[in-house]
């Protein structure tokens, strides 16, 4: 996601319907369709229209989670079909992505985790690694084909003992980033711990050393440089999310 | 002189569904367009003036928001247009022939729509393309909120890719005949009260 998405969250305006036709429209008798509008009307009233968006946004969420199918894969590509330069993306530029010493770094883990020991990156590339061409969207509309490969995050999680009958994944980014997900696409077979880019250490653009890989979710929900992660039952919530992003945001 | 009578010609739930309509589609156009800006697929954007939402996350909140109000209001009154006959006795029959010729007098500022309880070939050909633009606009917006869970409807489309080239086109579409409409409806402002009413004066 790039830094274009400043801006006031407030600075919307509803379109207005001018007094003249309203009083036209009383004058003829209110009809219900001219009730719909100054329904309309009111709903100028910022803090109003903020909880009602943020209500629908909620419905919105669970509404995504009850047409996610778990087993519902996303299309995957012959790599002739790979995006070639891969964008990059974060919501700050090329120049100031985070240089993450891959000797000292440890993956920490937290909450409903059994076994909570920290992970050492070659540890991580000892486990199983799998591979997808898949198509990343990204939430400002633009889509690209890459290769990523990792461990399937399912079976990380059912190494460390997390208890996949919690509701949410979180995760904690050396960028401070943040974000978090249902524990649905966390056990998704296509849900990827990445650890490589285009069979290369995953480079630091694109997060090293390691991001989660959902092709079931828009782009800005693939956490990059992940610290840490941790699972819970209440709702972490993330860096774009609280700004106003859809949480589900599922593809 | 005798009393006049009133006809109905708009009946209760097409005046309410269109102006419910009204107000969604402004809104998720509004919404759309500053979506649009956030990645043009064009060399331009639309005027930041005429969007809502204020920043992308807004413009995505009002646009997931007004969706369901325009969907719901829709099937509401594709149901009844359909169930009711309303369809079959306002839009139907249309034969080119005589779309081909009111649009042609319509050209020449001389479209007649004397009788405000008939639509001349003109308004039935724009209201059914309209009606299926909205229909397009929706089914390809579903495309590319779920590539993945509605991959079935995103593969008719062309993939992600395509069903968005596709939302952009029916929304044009749509934009242009709704630009189009109410046009004509300054032309013969007589029938816009009837929208609100429902009802004309007929002389016995
Ligand atoms: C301010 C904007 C609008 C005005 C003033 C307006 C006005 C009207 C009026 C007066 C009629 C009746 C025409 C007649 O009796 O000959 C009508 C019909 C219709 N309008 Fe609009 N309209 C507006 C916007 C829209 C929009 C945005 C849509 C759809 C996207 C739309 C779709 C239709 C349809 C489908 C009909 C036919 C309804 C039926 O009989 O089933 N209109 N409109």
């Amino acid at each position: 996601m790039s830094n274009k998405m400043g801006g006031s969250f407030l600075a919307h305006r509803t379109p207005q319907v001018a007094n003249l036709e309203r009083r036209l429209f009383l004058k003829r008798g209110l009809s219900v369709g001219a009730l719909a509008l100054l329904a309309g009307c009111e709903l100028t009233d910022a803090e109003s229209v903020q909880k009602v968006l943020w209500a629908m946004s909620g419905w919105n969420d669970r509404v995504q989670d009850w047409l996610f199918d778990p087993s519902r894969l996303a299309p995957e590509f012959p790599e002739s079909r790979i995006t070639r330069p891969f964008p990059f993306n974060g919501y700050y530029s090329e120049s100031e992505v985070p240089v993450i010493d891959g000797t000292d770094y440890r993956l920490e883990l937290g909450g409903m985790i059994r076994d909570a020991k920290p992970w050492r990156l070659p540890e991580l590339y000892a486990l199983p690694q799998v591979s997808q061409v898949t198509r990343h969207i990204c939430v400002e509309g633009w889509s690209a084909i890459g290769k990523w490969s990792g461990v399937r995050f399912s079976d990380f999680l059912q190494r460390v003992g997390a208890d996949t009958t919690a509701k949410y994944v979180g995760f904690q980014c050396a960028d401070d980033y943040s974000t978090s997900i249902d524990m649905a696409t966390a056990l998704h077979p296509q849900t990827l711990l990445a650890l490589r880019y285009a069979d290369e250490i995953l480079p630091p653009k694109y997060g090293f050393p390691m991001k989660l890989r959902m092709p079931t979710k828009l782009g800005f929900k693939n956490p990059k440089h992940i610290a840490a992660i941790f699972v819970t039952n209440e709702n972490p919530g993330g860096y774009w999310e609280d700004k106003g992003y859809n949480w589900f945001s599922g593809s | 002189m005798a009393a006049d009578i009133k006809e109905l010609v708009h009946p209760l739930v097409v005046r309410v569904t269109h102006w419910i309509n009204v107000v969604a589609l402004l809104l998720m156009v509004a919404s759309g367009w500053r979506i649009y800006n956030a990645d043009p697929i064009f060399d331009f954007s639309f005027p930041d003036e005429l969007t809502l939402g204020g920043w992308l996350a807004g413009a995505l909140q009002w646009h997931f928001a007004a969706m369901w109000l325009l969907v719901l209001n829709g099937l509401v009154y594709v149901c009844y247009g359909i169930i009711s006959g309303h369809f079959r006795r306002k839009l139907l029959p249309i034969s080119p022939v005589a779309v081909l010729r009111d649009v042609r007098d319509a050209l020449r500022g001389r479209l007649a729509h004397d009788d405000l309880s008939v639509y001349n070939a003109a308004q039935r050909a724009a209201y059914l393309a309209l009606i299926i633009a909205l229909i397009v606009m929706v089914l390809s917006g579903l495309a590319i909120w779920k590539p993945v869970q509605l991959y079935w409807l995103a593969s008719l489309m062309g993939d992600y890719e395509g069903a968005r080239l596709l939302h952009f086109f029916a929304m044009a579409a749509v934009v242009l005949i709704v630009v189009v409409h109410v046009v004509m409806v300054i032309l013969v402002p007589r029938t816009f009260p009837t929208m609100f009413t429902g009802r004309i004066r007929r002389a016995s």
